[in-house]
């Protein structure tokens, strides 16, 4: 932990302490923390300012891991080649990045999509959400101080990952939705896995729920603290858990379709403030453990309508969209993920431009920390999981 | 104990060389830094998780770098990011080792052409001593990998080289 | 409310400020307005009730070459579920347009953004610095004609 203090004087009066010979002052202090710091999951520097234990501002510095997506977008010599790199933006959830990107490229080139590409990519995206809300929740209860959920949370990851690589090879970056159709069919034993791994799941949520949710020791550190208040939630532009932790009914597959989700039923948890106020972090957790939940009952429902057909059938041979742009967004397991695609009638895009569910997210954060303890900043921004390819692109 | 429970005659006395005794005590606890950058540190989490395991080889993450001998460069080093990762190995204690997993900490992978923000290769600006390919690297790879520190620390030598 | 019904409200208040409105033959339909009246039009577009643009999704500068710049604002409603799209130019000589960040917070970060990749200045920001780059950075590298610079910091920067 890469802790340095710099003292700053404030005008402040000294007091008279019981036990102390002379007066004491008290002092703002700025506290460093990160980019190297096991909490910030990733590269992030919040830089606290303190008044004893509690926290009067947090500026959050990031860009400690640009990589420039929005140039490399500019400069692939075709659509196809930037998918890649919108797996490597947000590194956890791959497949929801994805495909936002190839939902807004399919509606520029006005291509329709068969039914069973569609399925295939909902199911995909649903473990994705699953596998990225189980690191959420594993890394928050590490971030609390409770290590072995964590490790229970990436055993059954691992279980996700071995159905991911058994249909496209890859295990965290899967380059597997394309413009128009997918890399690769689903194996042969697809649904019967699938079907095993659900009824496993449910299960083990059941055990984390015994684990980590209804924790006296998690409890108290998460109820009440970080309240995020609904309207303030809207005018930040939070998304994802965040904003409906706050309990606003608000989730892009719902209120503005995508795919073939309007098919499908499915419940949108919203934080109830059942352990304190409406919009504390055990409210964003506890959304994300439901949320698992009704991934698993979407799964089920596509794995059993999934209709026979060829998932490459409508690739088209040449990519070249007609001078346009189109707003696309996409629910992401952080949020809602916009891709702003700039068509020139050229073999490359024009301009890209993400919004990041993430990014939006973190600059909730000191609004979230004003007025709490240091150690609840740990507590908040866990409970907004960052995830920092995301945030600085 | 363990292993070596009731394997000795009569008294505990072992001769051996000074080197195979430091070199098996550093390479069987190899401590790293818990520091991801990227992509990787997710399968670098994911190696020190329940299924992979690095615990079983001594190794397990450390937060800070003062209490850890090797470095594992996993993502992307940018150039704001840089003079961190140098200050962070200047922190380390020696004997340190580096491992870069990863494209991008190897040579800048996918971003090496028009990454204006993105150092190509963490071997500008520390020492690297294992790289492991990969975009990202599996979790087998990143074990492959820290064996081959393992067989690297385990040809030190204490002794002074004679001057030639 | 569908889009035409959005561009005749603004039309009919900011009658000379609207240059142009473009519904037709476009995936999202947009209203292109003046840089200096962006954050009336933006007051207008979220307090009005039958308007009610309680969100902007998005917020994007974009370069259209030949010293042409652009922002471009996302605005859906939660309340009405309808959505629009604002677009504003900037030039060269030129670079200003007005901040919304008091009307959506969400604004902060993305004109921050757009002032490091772009160099679009928004006057009422109340923090208007670099994000993504270092500090010290010199250029804005999402503008066509960027050029990578050698070394930063003793580092070198091509490969």
């Amino acid at each position: 932990m890469q802790t340095t203090l710099v003292q700053e004087e404030v005008d402040s009066r000294p007091v008279t302490v019981p036990g102390f010979s002379r007066p004491l002052r008290s002092h703002e202090m700025v506290i460093n923390m990160g980019p190297q710091h096991p909490s910030t999951h990733g590269v992030l520097r919040l830089e606290l300012i303190v008044d004893g234990e509690i926290v009067v501002d947090a500026i959050p510095h990031i860009g400690y891991l640009h990589r420039c997506f929005e140039k490399h977008a500019e400069y692939m010599t075709n659509y196809q080649q930037v998918i890649p790199y919108c797996d490597r933006m947000d590194y956890v959830a791959a497949m929801n990045a994805e495909f936002g990107y190839v939902v807004a490229c399919e509606k520029l080139l006005k291509i329709k999509v068969p039914d069973r590409v569609e399925y295939i990519r909902v199911i995909m995206a649903e473990f994705q959400r699953i596998a990225s809300h189980l690191i959420a929740i594993g890394t928050y209860g590490m971030d609390i101080g409770a290590f072995t959920p964590f490790l229970f949370c990436m055993r059954d990851r691992e279980a996700i990952l071995d159905i991911y690589e058994q249909t496209c090879g890859a295990r965290l970056l899967y380059n597997y939705m394309w413009i128009g159709g997918l890399s690769h069919d689903v194996p042969a034993d697809f649904s019967e896995k699938v079907k095993r791994f659900c009824k496993m799941f449910r299960g083990t949520i059941n055990e984390l729920n015994d684990l980590l949710s209804y924790n006296k020791i998690f409890v108290e550190r998460t109820a009440n603290v970080g309240v995020l208040p609904g309207d303030v939630a809207i005018n930040c532009g939070a998304s994802g858990p965040v904003l409906r932790g706050s309990g606003v009914k608000f989730d892009v597959r719902k209120n503005d379709p995508y795919s073939v989700y309007d098919k499908l039923d499915f419940e949108i948890p919203v934080g109830k403030g059942l352990k304190g106020v409406v919009g504390d972090c055990w409210d964003r957790y506890m959304v994300r453990v439901h949320e698992m939940e009704q991934s698993l009952n979407i799964i089920e429902q596509a794995v059993d309508t999934l209709p026979p057909g060829d998932v490459q059938s409508a690739i088209p041979k040449r990519i070249r969209p007609d001078a346009s742009e189109v707003y696309v967004r996409t629910e992401t397991p952080k949020g809602e993920i916009g891709y702003y695609v700039v068509a020139d009638g050229t073999a490359s895009p024009y301009r890209v431009k993400v919004r990041p569910p993430c990014f939006v997210n973190l600059s909730v954060l000191p609004a979230m920390v004003r007025g709490s303890m240091i150690a609840d900043v740990v507590a908040v921004l866990g409970s907004i999981d960052i995830v920092l390819g995301e945030v600085d692109r | 104990m363990g292993l070596l429970d009731q394997k000795f005659e009569n008294s505990n006395v072992i001769v051996t060389s000074m080197d195979s005794l430091l070199n098996w005590a550093r390479l069987s606890s190899m401590w790293g830094m818990q520091f991801g950058l990227a992509c990787c540190a997710i399968e670098m989490m994911a190696t020190g998780a329940s299924h992979y395991d690095t615990d079983r080889f001594g190794i397990f993450f450390r937060g800070t770098p003062r209490q850890s001998d090797v470095m594992i460069v996993a993502g992307t080093v940018t150039l704001k990011m840089a003079s961190r990762i140098k200050t962070l190995y200047d922190q380390m204690s020696e004997p340190r080792y580096v491992l870069s997993m990863g494209s991008c900490a190897n040579c800048g992978g996918p971003y090496w052409e028009h990454g204006y923000h993105v150092l190509k290769g963490v071997d500008r600006i520390i020492p690297v001593d294992v790289y492991v390919p990969g975009c990202p690297p599996r979790p087998e790879a990143l074990i492959e990998g820290l064996m081959k520190l393992q067989e690297k620390i385990r040809s030190e030598s204490l002794a002074k080289k004679k001057s030639a | 409310m569908i889009p035409q019904e959005i561009c005749d409200a603004l039309k009919a208040k900011f009658p000379d400020v609207i240059k142009e409105t473009k519904i037709e033959g476009v995936f999202d339909p947009y209203v292109k307005v003046a840089p200096e009246k962006v954050k009336d039009i933006a007051q207008f577009l979220r307090d009005d009730d039958t308007l009610a643009f309680d969100s902007l999704m998005c917020l994007s500068g974009i370069d259209y070459t030949g010293g042409k710049f652009g922002v471009v604002y996302h605005l859906h409603s939660i309340k009405w579920n309808h959505k629009i799209t604002l677009k504003v130019e900037a030039t060269l000589e030129n670079m200003h347009c007005q901040s919304v960040e008091s009307i959506w917070k969400t604004a902060n970060w993305h004109e921050r953004e757009a002032f490091d990749m772009y160099g679009i200045i928004f006057d009422g920001h109340t923090d208007l610095r670099r994000i993504l780059m270092p500090y010290d950075w010199e250029g804005h590298p999402l503008r066509k004609d960027y050029k990578v610079p050698e070394y930063y910091n003793g580092m070198k920067v091509p490969y």
